[in-house]
């Protein structure tokens, strides 16, 4: 699964997951208390597909997710309501799921959409043809069916409890992908979806412009047009807000503090706060002998010290991290052991096991070895990078010498963290509205094979048994009872040291109405986003080509 | 000759002025750790982006580091990759173009079309593109630099190897029976080393230059350790809410390149009889 | 002339072979194989996926095996497709960028060659003068400073504080519904700050070979001569040492032309301009091999072909070029 809020934007770009917009469900023009205008929004990088399972890169799915639904779509409380599906039921077995879709609806090429989109959808997945590296879901359904032209059913093989989510997949028409290399098929540079917003032109390194769908199911959106604007440069980015050029970016937690409280930015833009739903750790390798020892990676959380991160770094923008999900979230555990500051602590753990304070400073063990170790992050992430800089300052206290080592995205991921060359990583991941097969694929134990995503190697028989029931079990509470327990393991044996999660600065101009703030964020209501007349500042002008 | 040179430089004011200018430089690098007030990666949540005052002359950075610190250890990791790399450079050039000019016919052939095959490509393409795909360590920053900025060095010296090899001098210590290297190392290099010499002063500059474009696309030295190029690069975010962040390395670059840049040119004209 | 032409191309193969081996070499020094640009990581992508892609790429072939088929292509003019999900043919890419990347080289040459020259003349003339101290300076505080920093401060000053100029990019957002004077004043007001700093940034190096060959010639008999002569000093420049000192920079002109493909990378990522220099980092970023090898091979190439042509300028100039290459 695939997931991103449609604006969680830059610094904590989430890869993934087809969380389209999600809209109030009643329709028709009348929603809008005024059409008009365009907003135009900065991206650093240019989306490289506009057929979103086959890109990984944020701008992609970003920007096409303005012209194509899902079955299913996430609402502002992150729970799942129908979307081109009307409405859908589970089997007494929990085997399987049958959709049933909106009639009436079609492609913006006029040609409606029906279940046989649906099962082709399917099929696209599945086919090994396909370069997507987001297949693993839908290999899990074993039969897939098409009932009458409006619906859709799907058999798992066994019960799949993250299998609902997965269906917020983007749905593709059919008729122009079929049989089709999807590399070299046009929807790749011409998006023709069932969205809100239908593709306009693309001037690639430059420029995207989308324009409103007047035949949506939802009704049409009240902007005309969403142009997003491709600046690489950061400061750039920010110069444009100053002069106007943008209407919606993301702020630093610098600039959102001191800079954009001058007269001008309170006169002109609204600056909104959530907690984005990413997190950073210290992944500790155990394939080390000494980050294999419980009391040492313990030991390493009471010693670096969370909160002066969050206030140094995030200059208190942020939230303290004490396990894999997101505070506030229904799955979240609040009561796990937590690991407070505390360096005397510390060194107490460490001398448990077997590493003392010399006189010269330096944490040493009997043999009199130095604990030295290297700390790789990655490039592009300011916010980690400086961190870094935070937790070598702490370890340095208790007689650690950490070397700081900052690399380039690709040979990061592909040289170092894949081929778990390194002692230490600090790194982020996403939390996904459905937590669980992320959790299965970062901390069970099959996953630990060089390429797969449990990095640190960390094996727990116990955490694997919970692990495995948690995917099988459907049903909420008795979930919610499992994720409990999975996270106060994860807390105890701190395969990770938890950093923060950073909260997401968004800022927009303040002539767009009707903008709802949510703690997943503000874009959910986007299409009901409105100018009125009289304030309106860049009217779309069609140009029929 | 020798008098006259530094006569000649003495009198050049803007030369005297880079050649101060070089002389600070390479004082404050040296003496970074008696300077510095602060050691350079000693980060405080409580004095971030502070501007300057009596206690952080220079201000701070987005961790609260002492600028003024960061910018002396940052002296001497610029300076370090522009003495290495135009080292490098320098030594590589001089060794092919040597080859190639006195040993002439295929051996120069062969060189002198590996050089414009080199310079055929674009310069920053290619470091990008080797830098990038390598890892961006201080070594291999000034190994790549040298290794691709060697070709006018070459061509310079051979050239001058050209026209020296048939002086009388050289011909009498060959009929003298004196071996090539003999007559390279001591004849002929110390005639062609002026030009090497400006093409070198330049170099640096050139290195430093390029250290703070690569800094700038996050391929320079790498965070945390200083360099001016990185520190440059930090700043550009809140380039208007901590102006010191920008204005006191960008100074100091342009300062820097500037002071060699006058120098070389200096050292040029001093050594051109004709335009004495 | 047509031996020593027939000579010339001849001697081109070995080096255009000598090309594709570098770009190819460069290539296989990268750790990691191609991927999109990303920030955090993604729980959910499976890493049978990676496999595939990686067949897919045919990167599991051997590396020998992978050149001579590139080179096969290569030889048709086709340079493959790009690593990237749209998997778009190397050269539409390429195509795509050229027209910016060309035009603001060009206006930016050219006015480099406006400025710098006289400068450099005035310089030669007025040696040593205040003014010629002042000038040497500004030259060299273009080519001194960081670009992107004076990028930077100075899209500070004129798009956000004086608002006279736009910040970035290369056309405003209503060009489409422009008149075509319209249309012009807008790619002029966008390209105004870019075309600027590239052309003060190369400045010094233009203006300081000026001031040095106007030196040299100043130093002729001739001149002497002329002076002596009792012709007035301004006719003295401007008759006989420029004419002089101007032929040696006409074949640096020569030689600059086919660096007109090549982009800024700095320029470009700050002013968000879609060029050739973007193109290339971005794909370096990826591991986009067809795209880098595309990049390089044809930038290289085509100053292969500029070097060719200056030189046959140069033969056509002067005989005794061409005897000597004989």
């Amino acid at each position: 699964m695939i997931g991103a809020a449609i604006r969680t934007r830059i610094r904590t770009a989430i890869c993934g997951s087809f969380i389209l917009l999600s809209v109030t469900t009643a329709g028709g023009a009348g929603d809008c208390p005024a059409t008009g205008d365009t907003v135009v929004i900065a991206t650093i990088g240019d989306a490289t597909s506009m057929i979103p399972m086959i890109t990984s890169d944020t701008a992609s799915h970003e920007m096409s997710a303005f012209c194509y639904n899902g079955l299913l779509k996430y609402d502002k409380d992150l729970s799942l309501v129908g979307d081109l599906a009307q409405s859908w039921r589970i089997s007494e077995d929990n085997l399987t799921i049958t959709f049933y879709l909106r009639q009436n609806v079609r492609f913006h090429d006029g040609q409606p959409y029906t279940a046989h989109d649906a099962l082709f959808n399917w099929r696209f997945m599945v086919d090994p043809a396909t370069p997507t590296g987001y297949s693993y879901d839908y290999e899990q359904v074993a039969e897939a069916e098409v009932l009458d032209d409006y619906t859709f059913q799907v058999r798992y093989a066994a019960p799949y409890a993250p299998g609902l989510a997965s269906w917020t997949l983007p749905q593709m028409p059919r008729h122009l992908l079929e049989g089709q290399d999807p590399r070299q098929s046009p929807l790749s540079r011409h998006p023709v979806g069932t969205g809100p917003y239908l593709f306009r032109q693309w001037n690639p390194g430059e420029s995207l412009t989308l324009s409103y769908n007047r035949d949506y199911f939802e009704g049409r959106p009240c902007l005309d047009a969403v142009v997003y604007r491709i600046i690489p440069d950061l400061a750039t980015i920010f110069m444009e807000l100053s002069a106007l050029g943008l209407d919606w970016s993301t702020l630093t937690p610098v600039q959102y503090q001191r800079q954009a409280n001058s007269e001008f930015f309170q006169n002109n833009f609204n600056k909104y706060k959530y907690l984005s739903s990413s997190y950073s750790f210290i992944g500790w390798n155990m394939r080390d002998p000494r980050f294999q020892d419980i009391r040492i990676r313990r030991a390493m959380s009471h010693a670096i010290d969370r909160r002066e991160i969050i206030k140094g770094v995030l200059l208190g923008m942020g939230q303290e991290a004490t396990g894999p999900l997101k505070p506030g979230t229904y799955w979240y555990n609040p009561n796990v052991p937590r690991y407070e500051y505390d360096p005397q602590k510390a060194l107490q753990l460490f001398k448990e096991a077997g590493w003392e304070l010399a006189p010269d400073g330096r944490l040493r063990n009997a043999g009199g070895d130095p604990f030295d170790f290297v700390l790789i992050t990655n490039q592009g992430n300011t916010s980690r990078q400086n961190a870094g800089v935070f937790i070598q300052y702490r370890l340095a206290q208790v007689g650690i010498k950490v070397d700081l080592r900052v690399i380039e995205w690709t040979s990061f991921l592909q040289e170092f963290v894949n081929q778990r060359r390194f002692d230490a990583v600090l790194l982020g991941w996403t939390i996904p509205p459905d937590p669980s097969p992320s959790l299965y694929s970062v901390f069970h134990s099959s996953n630990r094979d060089p390429g797969k995503l449990n990095i640190t190697g960390y094996a727990s028989q116990e955490l694997d048994a919970l692990l495995e029931q948690e995917l099988k079990v459907l049903e909420q509470t008795e979930r919610k009872v499992l994720h409990d327990r999975i996270q106060e393991i994860i807390a105890r044996d701190q395969p990770y040291t938890f950093l923060y999660l950073p909260q997401a600065l968004p800022i927009v101009h303040r002539r767009f109405q009707g903008i709802e703030e949510t703690s997943s964020g503000i874009s959910h209501n986007f299409i009901r986003w409105h100018v009125p007349q009289e304030q309106q500042m860049r009217p779309y002008i069609f140009m029929e080509r | 000759m020798e008098s006259s040179f530094y006569q000649a430089l003495r009198r050049n004011r803007l030369a005297m002025i880079g050649l101060y200018g070089v002389i600070l430089l390479m004082l404050t690098a040296f003496l970074a750790p008696l300077l510095a007030p602060y050691p350079p990666n000693l980060p405080n949540a409580d004095a971030v982006l502070l501007p300057p005052s009596w206690q952080y002359p220079l201000g701070t950075d987005d961790t609260g580091r002492d600028l003024l610190s960061r910018m002396l250890y940052g002296a001497r990791v610029s300076l370090e990759v522009g003495l290495v790399a135009a080292g490098i450079s320098t030594l590589l050039g001089v060794i092919l173009g040597a080859i190639a000019g006195y040993y002439g016919r295929w051996v120069e052939s062969l060189i002198m079309r590996f050089t414009d095959l080199m310079l055929c490509f674009p310069a920053f393409f290619l470091i990008l593109a080797v830098i990038a795909l390598l890892d961006p360590s201080i070594i291999n920053i000034m190994i790549i630099i040298g290794l691709t900025s060697w070709m006018g060095v070459a061509r310079l010296v051979r050239a001058e190897f050209l026209t020296l090899k048939h002086r009388e001098y050289v011909l009498a210590a060959r009929s003298l029976g004196a071996g090539n290297m003999r007559i390279i190392v001591r004849h002929l290099l110390p005639n062609a080393i002026a030009p090497v010499l400006v093409a070198a002063t330049l170099g640096v500059a050139g290195a430093i230059l390029l250290e703070s474009g690569l800094s700038f696309l996050g391929l320079g030295v790498q965070p945390p350790e200083a360099s001016w190029g990185n520190i440059l690069r930090q700043s550009k975010d809140n380039l208007e809410i901590a102006w010191w962040l920008s204005v006191f390395p960008g100074l100091a670059i342009l300062l820097t390149v500037l002071s060699y840049n006058l120098l070389g040119e200096g050292i040029r004209d001093a050594l051109d009889p004709k335009l004495r | 002339m047509i031996l020593y032409l027939c000579k010339r191309l001849l001697m081109m193969l070995p080096m255009l072979l000598g090309i594709t081996l570098v770009s190819f070499a460069v290539i296989q020094l990268a750790p990691g194989s191609p991927s999109d640009l990303m920030v955090d990581m993604n729980p959910q992508v499976s890493d049978l996926a990676r496999e595939r892609l990686h067949k897919f790429y045919g990167l599991d072939k051997p590396v020998l095996e992978q050149y001579w088929n590139w080179l096969k292509n290569l030889a048709a003019l086709d340079f493959g497709q790009s690593f990237a999900p749209d998997g778009r043919p190397v050269w539409d890419k390429i195509v795509e960028r050229l027209p910016i990347t060309v035009s603001i080289n060009v206006l930016s040459l050219l006015l480099t060659f406006l400025v710098a020259l006289p400068l450099g003349v005035y310089s030669a003339v007025h040696r040593g003068s205040w003014l010629d101290k002042g000038i040497t300076i500004f030259v060299f505080i273009g080519f001194a400073a960081p670009t992107f920093w004076l990028a930077l401060l100075a899209m500070m000053l004129f798009g956000v504080h004086l608002g006279w100029l736009p910040i970035s990019g290369i056309q405003a957002m209503n060009h489409d519904a422009l008149s075509w004077g319209g249309k012009a004043a807008d790619y002029a007001s966008h390209l105004f700050l870019p075309v600027l700093l590239s052309s003060f940034v190369s400045l010094a190096g233009l203006s300081r070979y000026m001031r040095s060959n106007m030196l040299e010639v100043i130093a002729q008999d001739y001149i002497t001569t002329a002076r002596a002569k009792g012709l007035r000093e301004r006719a003295v420049i401007c008759r006989h040492a420029l004419r002089n000192a101007l032929m040696p920079v006409i074949t640096i002109l020569g030689l600059s032309v086919p660096g007109l493909i090549g982009g800024s990378v700095i320029f470009e990522s700050v002013f968000a301009i879609p060029g050739m220099g973007k193109l290339f980092y971005d794909g370096v970023m990826a591991r986009d091999y067809p795209l880098i090898m595309g990049c390089l091979v044809l930038g290289a190439g085509l100053t292969l072909l500029g070097n060719l042509l200056a030189d046959i300028g140069y033969a056509l100039a002067d005989p005794r070029v061409r005897r000597e290459g004989r």
